[in-house]
């Protein structure tokens, strides 16, 4: 399974030359980080090609990095995973690109994969990316009128706003939320387990 | 003649065969379907931010609430990439447990698919004999973890707990009388297992009551035979899993392509259908049934046989057993750490996947080597199936939305998160 992959590794590093910048393969799973340059082409090849053959999207999703490791990174903050998969080859693919800070625009793979109308629905709702050619990029999951990415790292919890229904108006309203963030198990690092975890039965 | 306009109608969010939250609009032609808009999100609970502020441990009960019919499938897939990232080997019986309760969810997923869908194409009996089936393995979820549904059975590292060695009876009552109990209790004498075999035997002819009532019917056939046609290339472009894309004739299914748990050791078909449309999804899964039956039967013979720890014994993932926690510091040093603060997992990313009933379920994790994952996105397959309702009920009539809505097996605790 993993010689496979390291085959896959070195044909990808062929096979898409200047858009690949990374790839790493890392607890039996292939990484590829692409750049916006060629990402489209790239993503067609690795439909196509017949080595690849990732005919099935599986997933897009959205990723906010900007607390990772509390503060230790430094690339881009907005970044977009795509999960493919090889039914021919029986082989998985995650596909890493990194969007603006200010204006995270990537390109749509609608026209590559049909299932990912959804998912570039998803990711911009939840977290402000924007899909170039999307052909319907409206919010998804979140209320009608919703204002914010929620899942952004720096929006709060709890929200911003809470809904009730006021007998004055006659109609349900919005306000502030009035409901405080608890946490009762604070986020922690700890240095000196960082890569050394023993796991007794191995 | 008078000029006819197109009509826009609301389906749902209220409407009883919307299967929980749906709100569909749809444009019309007369009766003839142009377009089809879904609204998701009326059941939208962000778990995906959630599990962001809890720790590894704490997450685990949400699993159960994504797809609520099928809930240890999602605690599975949960698991696994734990694991995944902690490194982690399960011992074996833990490993054959899973796959037992993977395939009784199964079982319980397909039974309530099958009363709903044909509730909702119009034949009443089905559901109670489908629910008098499920009855019984929701009894075995209580046994084995103490709740009917929501079960948090699966933990990182294996399972909570070993299989009772006795299964509850029924209670005397006063609106039973003593011979009545003894028919319930009939069956339940001996262990949880025993139990389980015991349905193992019963059920092929149950499946063949359900067939009996529905695969021959003509209205049946008239309802879902030709309806929500997709082909083989297409379903894959569209990224359907499971029964969805079996149906359409790809033989894909991760439980052969992509072992997990002990699926690699056991003995089964996986059924394909060939023309992609409402019927053959019915067929797939009712044959889906069957074989799920077998496995079952497989892995009663095996926890039979091999007794053995069913969790881990890294104390930093799991508990230490109770009794050492009396006598030893180290031991409730470490229930004390895992309960407060979790367990730490070393930075990486890892998607792990699982054939739950309705397609691939998937959970894509990073961590960054802190108590709570920095980021966990939940692969959903209903909601891939449900992004396609546009294509698929193009052309069809009002009446056929609801037979291809309820072929999907749309649960929105998965598709909203």
């Amino acid at each position: 399974m993993t010689d496979a992959l390291e085959n896959l590794r070195q044909h990808l590093g062929a096979a898409l030359g200047e858009t690949l910048r990374k790839a790493q393969l890392d607890r039996g799973e292939l990484t590829v980080e692409l750049s916006r340059e060629g990402f489209l082409a790239a993503c067609l090849r690795l439909r196509d090609d017949a080595d690849c053959a990732f005919d099935l999207l599986v997933d897009i999703c959205g990723v906010d990095y900007v607390d990772y490791g509390d503060g230790l990174w430094d690339g881009p903050r907005f970044a977009v995973v795509y999960h493919l998969l090889s039914l021919q080859h029986r082989q998985r693919l995650r596909v890493r690109i990194f969007a603006d800070d200010d204006l995270p625009i990537v390109p749509s793979v609608v026209d590559i994969w049909a299932a990912a109308n959804w998912f570039e629905r998803e990711a911009f709702d939840l977290y402000g990316i924007l899909f170039d050619g999307h052909p319907d990029l409206r919010r998804i999951l979140t209320d009608y009128g919703f204002v914010g990415y929620p899942f952004r790292k720096d929006f709060p919890l709890v929200g911003t706003v809470e809904m009730r229904y006021d007998a004055d108006q006659g109609r349900v309203i919005y306000e502030p939320t009035r409901t405080e963030e608890r946490v009762v198990v604070p986020r922690i690092i700890r240095e000196e387990e960082g890569g050394r975890y023993d796991a007794r039965n191995k | 003649m008078p000029e006819i306009n197109n009509f826009t109608m609301n389906f749902g969010p209220q409407h009883p065969s919307a299967h929980g939250v749906l709100r569909l609009v749809l444009e019309l032609d007369g009766e003839v379907i142009e377009r089809a808009d879904p609204h998701i999100g009326l059941l939208h609970r962000a778990t995906e931010k959630l599990a962001e502020s809890k720790t590894y441990l704490q997450n685990l009960p949400y699993m159960d609430r994504l797809d609520y019919v099928s809930m240890m499938c999602n605690e599975h897939a949960y698991c696994l990439a734990v694991e995944k990232l902690l490194d982690l080997t399960v011992p074996v019986r833990a490993q054959y447990i899973r796959t037992l309760f993977d395939e009784i969810t199964r079982v319980l997923n397909h039974l309530l698919w099958l009363g709903a869908y044909a509730l909702d194409v119009g034949a009443m009996s089905v559901f109670l004999y489908c629910f008098r089936e499920r009855e019984d393995l929701m009894d075995v979820y209580e046994a084995v973890s103490g709740a009917r549904m929501h079960a948090a059975y699966y933990r990182p590292g294996g399972v909570y707990r070993d299989l009772p060695t006795r299964m509850p009876l029924y209670a005397p009552s006063p609106y039973r009388d003593a011979k009545r109990l003894e028919v319930l209790n009939a069956n339940r004498q001996g262990s949880m297992l025993d139990f389980i075999a015991d349905f193992t035997r019963r059920f092929p002819h149950y499946v063949d009551e359900y067939e009996t009532l529905l695969t021959d019917n003509r209205i049946w056939k008239q309802r879902t035979v030709g309806i929500g046609v997709v082909g083989p290339e297409r379903a894959v472009q569209l990224g359907f899993t499971g029964p969805m894309l079996r149906a359409s004739g790809v033989a894909w299914d991760l439980r052969r392509t992509q072992p997990y748990a002990a699926y690699a050791d056991l003995d089964f078909d996986i059924p394909v259908g060939k023309t992609g449309d409402c019927y053959d999804r019915y067929l797939v899964r009712v044959a889906e049934m069957r074989q799920s039956n077998r496995i079952i039967a497989q892995c009663v013979d095996w926890l039979r046989k091999n007794p053995g720890p069913v969790i881990t014994d890294d104390f930093k993932v799991a508990a230490p057993p109770r009794e050492e926690m009396k006598t030893s510091m180290e031991a409730l040093i470490h229930h004390f750490k895992l309960f407060s603060e979790g367990m730490a997992v070393p930075a990486g990313e890892v998607y792990t996947a699982v054939e739950a009933p309705k397609g691939e379920f998937g959970i894509y994790m990073i961590s960054d080597g802190a108590n709570k994952p920095y980021r966990m996105k939940i692969r959903a397959p209903g909601f891939s199936h449900l992004a396609a309702m546009d294509e698929m009920a193009r052309g069809h009539m009002i009446a056929d939305v609801v037979a291809i809505l309820s072929t999907m097996d749309i649960v929105f605790g998965e598709i909203d998160r």
